[in-house]
């Protein structure tokens, strides 16, 4: 399978020479797609109203790590991950997904993609059951296949006692978990996760990590965006760090961090760390 | 205090203005058609009291007023979450003493287009008295009274049962009961004043109606709904003692209306919101298992389990049967059958119009199929999968029963013509029209009645693209029925029947073909469409 997907890049690689074609008057070429790269973006752009979202992004997550993406709220980090995996259309720019560019064959990158969008909403008049079962039937999976994994992932994030319960009953943490599955059932390659452990309890929340890990060992990409440095400097191999819809630093977590916490890294870099005595009033009388 | 909730108010209204045009559009042209009632409700009142008699005027003003009472305490139990901008769990964490709190709340709940309508209607209305310059006192007394029941009942009432509306369960039970209610409302007033009619003979005859409308104000004028009302008819006719009774029923309303919403409002505050804790369970996969595994098919199991478990599909199903009940009822005292025969056809084509937004029904759960890349063609065939199994049933059995009431069995093939033909154009319409024009429905879990605000023009420019783009394409279908239906003989009903079927086959079939292309184009657009509801 992967040899077949790693020609396949080296040959589609040369037909997209230059990814969506620059960007926005006066910005520079982006530099091509990187094919051997898990997810590769290039001079990625996106407006809302008088808004920029993300300006120029170039990124490359490598093809087996498990890359972590950092920065404050209203950094762009949920613009940049839809435009990176097909759910919103970038203004300038494009991405490529295992050497597939995602823009130019959609169907055939987003085959090989596992997806959780963060603020979105799930088909929660489903039961849990139901939603695995039609996530996996959207991607075309054949019965017997769906039936398992549905089971496996039920187990595996403990939910198999409310595997008949609608969605829409489901607490905050149990929907994110369902949500999670329905993004796994395919077995993708590359897994990009918009704060996944958002409201999950901490028992699920380190059983989800340890499933992540045990994917990234076998050859799988993880992509996940979060508020909690603590957590990625734990988990992740790789880290960027977005703020203003710019990547303000990007590479290993040890190359990123250098001598310091990822953390106060990240408040050197990102600023707005005020150190003055502040609400003194709020010390007590 | 007080001023300070009419503040937030009003701020909170300005900034929805300074985030949507459509929505400042929307309210203005709302505030323009109350104005509308309001100014031509109190020049009928004037009206009636200078070149009539103001005691009629005071007849009219007690019972529209009880009717006002009643739609304040009744609607928002159905139209639930209409209103939720200062929802008593905001100011939980607040320390605000509960008497300024219920004092703000009531104050702000004036601050709407229905509640500055109210006032308008009361305070107008009490000038019918401005001959009397006693009797207006008592009125203007009257009419704030009356307001203030409208205000505080509707406040008691949605907050004592706030735990119950709270309950998804509930909330979709009545959702349904709401939508039907809202379909029969008008039947249900010919009904009654049909039967007024029946009763009192028929309109010509002024003095018996106008007796009974004297003995239904009088009844009416005692009650909590209409007491405040008739303090100034009271005061009119020289009954003081009625007029003190009137007012400690007006007061004693208020008064206990106070109190429940007070006790009411102390329970919320420390009681976090919460839905019903069981929830609903259904066995195994349900209509999944039943079907083929394809994406085409997983999008038809999905769709069949969406009409019947989210109200706001299946309070339109529940609605299809009593059409033609209802058309029935309008239409029989004229004992003309034509409107009744058009019911079938007519059922048929807005069962397939019903489809024509299903993406702004799925809302950003819509995200799923971009994400999964589903392809075009299984999106809108998977869409219209259960609507071609159950409508032509559904449009087949509507037009055997009118055709059977009207006992006019020779258009019995014509009319299955037409209605299959509509059926399918619609459908089809619907697949191409879902794929391009998208607009904000009531999200999933809200009131199926609540439509969005400032949502009014997006809507009627798609249906009416829809209905537009249908009606033209229907017209060869329409051409072959009306000539069968004119010249007669089973020859003509045969040519509907078969013409009418395949011209939908064929349209239906073009029509999700254009859909599926334009999905394709715009896939990750429809989602940034529904991304920006409101």
């Amino acid at each position: 399978m992967s040899d077949v997907t790693d020609t396949l890049c080296v040959m589609t690689t040369p037909a997209h020479p230059n990814p969506g074609g620059g960007g926005p008057q006066g910005a520079p070429e982006p530099p091509p797609f990187d094919p051997s790269a898990a997810l590769s973006v290039r001079g990625l752009w996106k407006r809302f109203g008088q808004k920029i979202a993300v300006s120029g992004v170039d990124l490359d997550v490598p093809a087996g790590s498990f890359y972590g993406l950092v920065g404050p709220n209203g950094a762009g980090k949920t613009t940049m991950l839809s435009m990176a995996t097909g759910l919103l259309r970038p203004d300038f720019g494009g991405a490529s997904v295992h050497g597939v560019d995602l823009w130019a064959h959609p169907d055939e990158a987003k085959a090989t993609l596992g997806i959780l969008p963060d603020g979105v909403r799930l088909f929660d008049r489903l039961t849990g059951r139901q939603l695995l079962t039609y996530a996996g039937m959207l991607r075309g999976m054949d019965k017997a296949t769906v039936v398992e994994r549905t089971a496996d992932l039920l187990q595996a994030f403990d939910l198999t006692a409310d595997a008949d319960t609608f969605v829409v009953d489901y607490s905050a943490g149990m929907t994110k978990k369902i949500a999670l599955g329905s993004a796994m059932i395919h077995a993708p390659r590359t897994l990009v996760l918009d704060e996944p452990f958002e409201a999950v309890d901490p028992v699920s929340a380190a059983n989800i990590r340890d499933i992540l890990k045990g994917y990234v060992a076998g050859g799988g990409t993880v992509i996940v965006s979060s508020h909690v440095m603590d957590l990625v400097q734990r988990m992740c191999d790789h880290v960027a760090v977005m703020a203003g819809g710019h990547v303000l630093a990007a590479g290993t977590v040890d190359e990123v961090r250098g001598e310091q916490s990822l953390e106060d890294r990240f408040v050197d870099l990102v600023g707005g760390r005020q150190h003055s005595e502040g609400l003194s009033w709020l010390r007590g009388s | 205090m007080v001023a300070r909730f009419l503040t937030l108010k009003l701020t909170l209204m300005g900034n929805t203005f300074r985030k949507s045009v459509w929505q400042t559009i929307g309210l203005i042209l709302a505030s323009l058609y109350a104005l509308g009632i309001v100014g031509s409700l109190v020049v009928a009142v004037a009206a009636i009291s200078f070149f009539e008699d103001p005691a009629l005027a005071g007849l009219a003003v007690t019972l529209g007023g009880a009717v006002t009472v009643l739609g304040w305490w009744l609607i928002p139990i159905f139209a639930f979450g209409v209103d939720a901008t200062l929802d008593p769990h905001r100011f939980t964490t607040f320390a605000i003493p509960r008497r300024t709190l219920v004092a703000g709340l009531a104050v702000a709940g004036l601050i709407s287009v229905p509640g500055i309508a109210t006032v308008l209607l009361a305070l107008g209305t009490a000038f019918a008295w401005v001959v009397e310059p006693g009797v207006l006192l008592v009125a203007l007394v009257g009419a704030v009274l009356g307001v203030a029941t409208c205000v505080i009942g509707s406040r008691a009432i949605t907050t004592t049962l706030a735990p119950v509306l709270e309950s998804r369960r509930y909330r979709e039970v009545v959702a349904i009961v709401a939508v039907v209610l809202a379909v029969l409302i008008g039947p249900l007033i010919g009904w009654l004043t049909n039967g007024v009619e029946i009763s009192v003979g028929p309109a010509e005859d002024g003095n018996a109606f106008l007796a009974m409308v004297q003995q239904a104000a009088a009844v009416v004028g005692w009650t909590p709904f209409g007491a405040a009302w008739a303090l100034a008819g009271a005061a009119h006719d020289g009954d003081w003692l009625g007029l003190v009774g009137r007012l400690a029923v007006a007061l004693g309303t208020i008064g206990l209306a106070w109190l429940v919403w007070d006790r009411a409002l102390g329970r919320a505050l420390v009681r976090p919101p919460m839905g019903d804790g069981g929830g609903g369970r259904a066995k195994g996969l349900g209509a999944f298992g039943l079907v083929r595994f394809s994406p085409t098919w997983g999008v038809a199991a999905r769709t069949a389990t969406y009409w019947l478990r989210d109200p706001r599909y299946s309070g339109s199903i529940a609605v299809v049967p009593l059409l033609p009940v209802v058309i029935y009822f309008a239409t029989q005292s004229t004992g003309n059958y034509f409107m009744l025969l058009a019911t079938g056809p007519f059922v048929a084509w807005l069962l397939g119009f019903s489809i024509s937004n299903d993406i702004g029904y799925d809302y950003t759960a819509f995200a799923l199929h971009v994400a999964a890349g589903v392809d075009g063609r299984a999106d809108r065939w998977g869409r219209t999968v259960p609507m071609l199994l159950v409508g032509p049933v559904v449009a087949a059995l509507t037009v055997v029963a009118t055709v059977w009431v009207a006992d006019s069995w020779h258009l019995l093939l014509p009319l299955l013509g037409l209605a299959l033909g509509l059926l399918l154009v619609s459908t089809g319409v619907s697949s191409a029209v879902s794929a391009r024009l998208v607009y904000p429905v009531a999200k999933p879990g809200e009131s199926p009645l609540k439509s969005p605000q400032g949502a009014a023009v997006a809507t009627m420019v798609s249906q009416g693209v829809g209905f537009a783009v249908t009606l033209g394409l229907s017209v060869p279908v329409l051409a072959l029925g009306i000539a069968a239906v004119l010249l007669g003989g089973v020859l003509w009903g045969v040519a509907t029947l078969v013409g009418g079927l395949l011209y939908g086959v064929l349209m239906l079939v073009l029509g999700v073909r254009f859909g599926a292309r334009v999905y394709d184009r715009r896939l990750p657009e429809l989602l940034q469409q529904v991304q920006s509801f409101p």
